[in-house]
Formats: structure tokens, C-alpha cells, sequence
């Protein structure tokens, strides 16, 4: 072996060397990875505090070098708020499915974004309960087939997925809310930036900031790897559009 | 010392403001509104943290992600809001983590009534959340003893790494008293003295405050942790007080917080009636005084143990637990936000001393008794 090969693409310093235990195609490890590389370029994973959802990221703790409180279900935004009310001068993020957000958390996430709590919120919508096997979400897609909804969706009965990024985005308190997504190196380039801007707001003590990710779930949807990400292109995007959606330096229109 | 004239909720507050608790999160609910009301001001003056949290699942979370950080953390609620937030403490009392929650009881179930209580005797001893868990429950019996009793679970809540709760009726919130503080108050916490607080994983291992273990050998070694802490909690934390306790006591009274005072006048009254009773309070619900107890109801004189509760009869059967039917246990009590007189107490001691005829009225007479 020649001694001058050097790596050039390394695990982020924030990350453990723990192999994830997520499904072939999943995406949660990218998103993971994205949160570790902004810690570690904006160099405060040594004051960071990060809070488990309760889903199949419950173990996002084995996977990091940085201190984490694992929360019930749906409640991270409100022990955010309470590490964050406490030490002001530590980053705090959560990290969320969402059935843990949009259902069970609903209120809690509402209310901390409404506050202007000034922790982050990793939000992954995957359109269905990943953990517990493939029930409907909030999120689910019309006539999306779940394990609760073997028809499909049926929106006459349960109503339309719900659009979180858009909801939280009506609030007039100032934040930073994006929805990106990570199924092509593209999307991926974007979501990082959009994952550390969020990050660097936090720390500059800005404002709350939440950035919703696009995620797969390809154990659960019944399809493959590759069958999932041009699903999320297909069916979620036009759905739930990409971008900004509130941003504390934009004028408010 | 100078002595301040104070309602019991705002005493509390500043009580906690002694003990080095700056961080106050909490969901407004009669009757202790007072608490936050006081210390949505007076937590800006020592540079403290007030949130008005948007539930009590959400306070519950909420201390339950401040005490992560080390910092002494404080709520306060009554019982509607103390069951919502179950949730929370069942996840703290997994994770080991010291917090004071206050719960100035009303009547229930249900949303009940906004009365005096003390019908969450069960939820609060015996783990009104999931999992095998239990709480210090301490009960003041005034302000002054609401005010020591505050400090003190900071104290015991840090050296136990468990939730501390602190119940008193609401007649403990509403009362005026004259109250002391101690001179010097505590700094806060510093995080950096506890090698499980959150501080940031630099130059250290990350850790981890979690209730999650999917090998079940791991959580059981964590509550086999949990039970062997609760060993030492009642080995050394019971309290208790007795008063008017002799050879002479016909009856022994059990009773706590303001239903014990009440008591008290009780047998000042039957005193000079001839009839000798004595009153044993616990100050600790749990750990329960059950040792003291026994020790006390089956001396020789001791003819009846009787119960007075603010509720249908829930410390009862603790009562029974530790007297081990040595001795027959009566229970009185009134709920809903009524409060036993001191003459239906009367009444029913008379009674339970009156010589039976047929002298066989041994068993426990509680059923009976039952009123309200
Ligand atoms: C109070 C409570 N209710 C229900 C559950 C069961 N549960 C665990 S994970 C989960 C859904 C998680 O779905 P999501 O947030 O979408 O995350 P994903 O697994 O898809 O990443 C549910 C319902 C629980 N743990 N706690
Ligand atoms: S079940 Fe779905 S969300 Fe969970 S790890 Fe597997 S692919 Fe990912």
C-alpha cells in the first residue's frame, strides 16, 4: 500500500464509529451525518446537547460524540425548551420523526416554535410510521397504503397529510423553517446547507429553526432502494414543495 | 431572621428561590396559580427562568430536559396537571434525575372541584406514572414547615438523583402565615460538579440521560438500581412528628398536612373531655414511617388506630400495611373539597371509644365509617 493515500471523505468528527442500524435505502444516516458535519463546522459539538426522538432514530445517541437526552414520544421540543431556558449558552437540537412531530408532538413543537425557542428541529418526514412497522402518519401521502390504511389513504375519512413546514411558517414569531430533501447528491447539497444555516442561526441565538427533511422509508413503503427515492420525486415533492419557508432575514410579506 | 407574613403558594415559590431552584416552568391551574403569579417577578430579580409552558405534558417535559443540565428545576400544579404529567416523571425517575414537583391537591376525579384535597395520596405514592418507580413524598402541614419542606426536597432530590414531590392540600396554598427564610440563600447548582449532568461532550465521553434499554437484562439492572436507592431512601429519609403521644392515649390518630392540625385540635379538645388521644403525623409519605407507626399503635394502651384523610381513604391502607392487624384500624375522612370539622372527628372518636355492649367490635370498621 502506498503510504501517501490520504482519506479525503472522513466520519465527522461529532459521529461515533457505531454502524447504524437502519434499513438498506433508509435515509435517516444521511440526515445524521448532515447534522455531525455542521457541529463540527461550526465547531460547537463540545457544547452541544441533542435530544432523541422516539421512532427509529431512538438510538441517534450510539451514533454521536455529543451528549443527548432521549425524550417520550413527541416531547423533544419541550425539553429543548427546557435545556436550551437553562443554558442559554449551549446548541440544542432536536431530532424528530413525523409521527413524533405531527401527531403526538403536534402541540409541543408548535408551541416552542411559537415561542421563538432557539434550539434547532431536524424534522424527517417519512410519510408513515417507521418504527413500529408502517402505520399511517399525519404525513402519509393520499391513497398511500400503510399497515392502518391498507386501502390507501382515504382523505374523506382521515383528511389530507399535513404540511408542517407550511403550517409552522404562518406563525408571525421570527425562525428559519426549510424543506429539503436528500434522495439525489443534489437535494443532499442542499439540505446540508439549509441543516447548518439552521445551525448557524442557533448560534448566533437568532431564532427557533427547523429544517424538514424528505426521508425514505423503503422497509415500510414495500419497495425498493431505488424504487424510494424516485418516489419521494414522484409523489412526496410535489406534495410537499422544497425550499425556504421562513427565513428571519426575509421581509415579511 | 426576619419573619414575613406569606400565602402558603408564594412562600413555596421563594422558598425554592432559597434552595438555588431558578428554573420554573409551569401551566397555570387553581388553587396555586399564585406560585407562578409570584414567580413570573420574582425569578427576573435573581436572574432565574420563568416559562409558562403550553400544557403540563409539556412543563412535565420541560423540567424533565432542564434537569438534565444539573441546574435545580421546579414546577408546581394540582392534580388535574400532575396527572398529565405523568408521563414526564416516570421518564425522570428512569433517568435518575432530581426535580421538585409541587402538587397543591383538589378534589377529584376527574376535573372535580377546586376545594382542598388529599386524594392523590395513591398516585403519589405508589407511582401514578409507568414502570416500577416511586417518588419522596413530603407533606407539609403549614406554611412554615412548606417553605423547610421545599428546601429540603431540593436537597434530597440531588442527593438521591429521584423526583421529589411535595403534596399539600390547597388550604397549604391559600393560608397566610408568618413564615422564615434562612439568611443565606443557595447558589445554583454548577453542573460541572456532576458527572452525569449534560454539559457538552468536549474532551470527555458523550453521555446519555436515557430510560430506554431494549437488552431487558440492562433495565432490569436499572430498576434493580432504582429499587436498591428507594432501599436507602426508607432506610434513612422516613419522617415524622407526634403530638400528645403518652401511656395515657386510648386512640392514635394518623393524619398529614393541614387534616393533621385540624387533628390536633381534635385532641386538645377531647383532652379536657378526659379522652387521651395522640396524633402521629407523617412528614414523609414516602418513605412512609411504617416502623414508627408499628411501634407506636401496638403499644399496650393503644385500644383503635384511626385515619383522617381528606378523601375517601387511600394513606389508610398504608396504615393497615404496618399495623398488620395488631390493632383495628378505623378510617374517617370527607373528599370533594370538604373538610372534616373538628366536632365530626369528636363524633366519631366517642363513638369508636364508646363500650360496646357486646364488646366485639374488633375488626376494622372502616367500610362503615366511610363518609362524605
Ligand atoms: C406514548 C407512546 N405512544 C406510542 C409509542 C409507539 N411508537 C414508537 S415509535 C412510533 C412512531 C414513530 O414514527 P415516526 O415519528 O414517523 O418515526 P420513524 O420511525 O418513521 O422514523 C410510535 C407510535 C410510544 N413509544 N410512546
Ligand atoms: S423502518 Fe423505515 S425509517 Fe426505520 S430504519 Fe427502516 S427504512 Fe428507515
Amino acid at each position: 500500500m502506498s503510504s501517501n493515500l490520504i482519506t479525503t471523505f472522513k466520519r465527522p468528527e461529532s459521529m461515533s464509529d457505531n454502524t447504524t442500524h437502519y434499513c438498506p435505502g433508509c435515509t435517516h444516516g444521511i440526515i445524521h451525518r448532515m447534522v455531525a458535519e455542521s457541529l463540527d463546522e461550526l465547531g460547537v459539538s463540545g457544547r452541544s446537547v441533542g435530544v432523541a426522538p422516539v421512532g427509529c432514530s431512538v438510538l441517534i445517541y450510539n451514533y454521536f460524540n455529543v451528549d443527548f437526552i432521549e425524550a417520550p414520544h413527541g416531547r423533544a421540543p419541550a425539553l429543548a425548551t427546557g435545556f436550551k431556558r437553562v443554558r442559554p449558552d449551549m446548541i440544542v437540537f432536536t431530532y424528530q420523526g413525523d409521527g413524533d412531530l405531527a401527531s403526538i408532538g403536534m402541540g409541543e413543537i408548535v408551541h416552542a416554535a411559537n415561542r421563538g425557542e432557539k434550539f434547532t428541529t431536524i424534522f424527517v418526514n417519512n410519510a408513515i410510521y417507521g418504527m413500529t412497522g408502517g402505520q399511517m402518519a399525519p404525513t402519509t401521502m393520499p391513497n398511500q397504503k400503510t399497515t392502518t390504511s391498507p386501502g390507501g389513504r382515504d382523505t374523506d375519512k382521515v383528511g389530507f397529510p399535513i404540511r408542517m413546514s407550511e403550517m409552522l411558517s404562518t406563525l408571525k414569531t421570527p425562525s428559519y423553517i426549510a424543506r429539503v430533501a436528500v434522495h439525489t447528491p443534489l437535494h443532499a447539497i442542499a439540505a446540508k446547507k439549509a441543516i447548518k444555516r439552521a445551525f448557524q442561526l442557533q448560534v448566533e441565538n437568532r431564532c427557533f429553526s427547523m429544517v424538514e427533511v424528505l426521508s425514505t422509508c423503503p422497509t415500510n413503503w414495500g419497495i425498493t432502494p431505488e424504487a424510494s427515492t424516485k418516489w419521494v420525486e414522484s409523489d412526496m415533492v410535489p406534495y410537499y414543495p422544497l425550499g425556504l419557508y421562513s427565513d428571519p432575514d426575509r421581509e415579511e410579506t | 431572621m426576619t419573619k414575613k407574613l406569606m400565602k402558603g403558594n408564594e412562600a413555596i415559590g421563594e422558598a425554592a428561590i432559597a434552595a438555588g431552584a431558578i428554573n420554573y416552568f409551569a401551566y397555570p391551574i387553581t388553587p396555586q396559580s399564585e406560585v407562578a403569579e409570584y414567580l413570573c417577578w420574582r425569578l427576573p430579580e435573581v436572574s432565574g427562568v420563568f416559562v409558562q409552558g403550553e400544557s403540563e405534558v409539556a412543563v412535565g417535559n420541560m423540567i424533565f430536559g432542564a434537569a438534565a443540565s444539573g441546574k435545580r428545576v421546579f414546577t408546581t400544579s394540582s392534580s388535574p396537571g400532575i396527572s398529565l404529567m405523568q408521563e414526564s416523571i416516570s421518564y425522570m425517575a428512569g433517568a435518575h434525575l432530581p426535580v421538585v414537583i409541587l402538587n397543591i391537591m383538589r378534589g377529584g376525579p376527574g376535573l372535580g372541584g377546586i376545594l382542598p384535597a388529599q386524594s392523590d395520596y395513591f398516585q403519589a405514592t405508589k407511582g401514578g406514572g409507568h414502570g416500577d418507580y416511586r417518588l419522596i413524598v413530603l407533606a407539609p402541614a403549614s406554611v412554615q414547615e412548606a417553605v423547610d419542606l421545599t428546601i429540603l426536597a431540593f436537597d434530597l432530590a440531588d442527593k438521591y438523583r429521584n423526583p421529589v414531590m411535595i403534596i399539600g392540600d390547597g388550604m397549604i396554598g391559600q393560608m397566610m402565615e408568618s413564615v422564615e427564610f434562612p439568611e443565606k440563600y443557595r447558589d445554583e447548582n454548577n453542573p460541572d460538579d456532576f458527572d452525569w449532568a449534560l454539559t457538552g461532550a468536549d474532551n470527555r465521553p458523550a453521555r446519555i440521560t436515557k430510560s430506554l434499554y431494549l437488552d431487558p437484562k440492562k433495565l432490569e439492572d436499572n430498576s434493580i438500581k432504582l429499587a436498591e436507592k428507594y432501599k436507602k431512601i426508607v432506610e434513612a429519609e422516613s419522617r415524622h412528628e407526634l403530638y400528645h403521644v403518652s401511656n395515657d392515649n386510648q386512640l392514635l390518630i394518623i393524619s398529614y398536612g393541614t387534616m393533621a392540625r385540624i387533628c390536633q385540635t381534635v385532641i386538645d379538645e377531647l383532652a379536657d373531655e378526659g379522652i387521651s388521644v395522640g396524633l402521629m403525623r407523617p412528614i414523609t409519605l414516602y418513605p412512609f414511617p411504617g416502623a414508627e407507626l408499628y411501634a407506636e399503635a401496638t403499644k399496650k394502651n393503644i385500644k383503635r388506630v384511626l385515619t383522617v384523610e381528606m378523601s375517601m381513604g387511600q394513606m389508610v391502607e398504608d396504615v393497615e400495611r404496618y399495623v398488620v392487624g395488631k390493632k383495628p384500624v378505623d378510617f374517617f375522612g370527607r373528599t370533594g373539597g370538604i373538610v372534616p370539622t373538628p366536632n365530626e372527628v369528636k363524633d366519631k372518636i366517642r363513638e369508636l371509644l364508646k363500650p360496646s355492649p357486646k364488646a366485639k367490635k374488633t375488626k376494622s370498621s372502616r367500610k362503615k365509617q366511610i363518609k362524605g
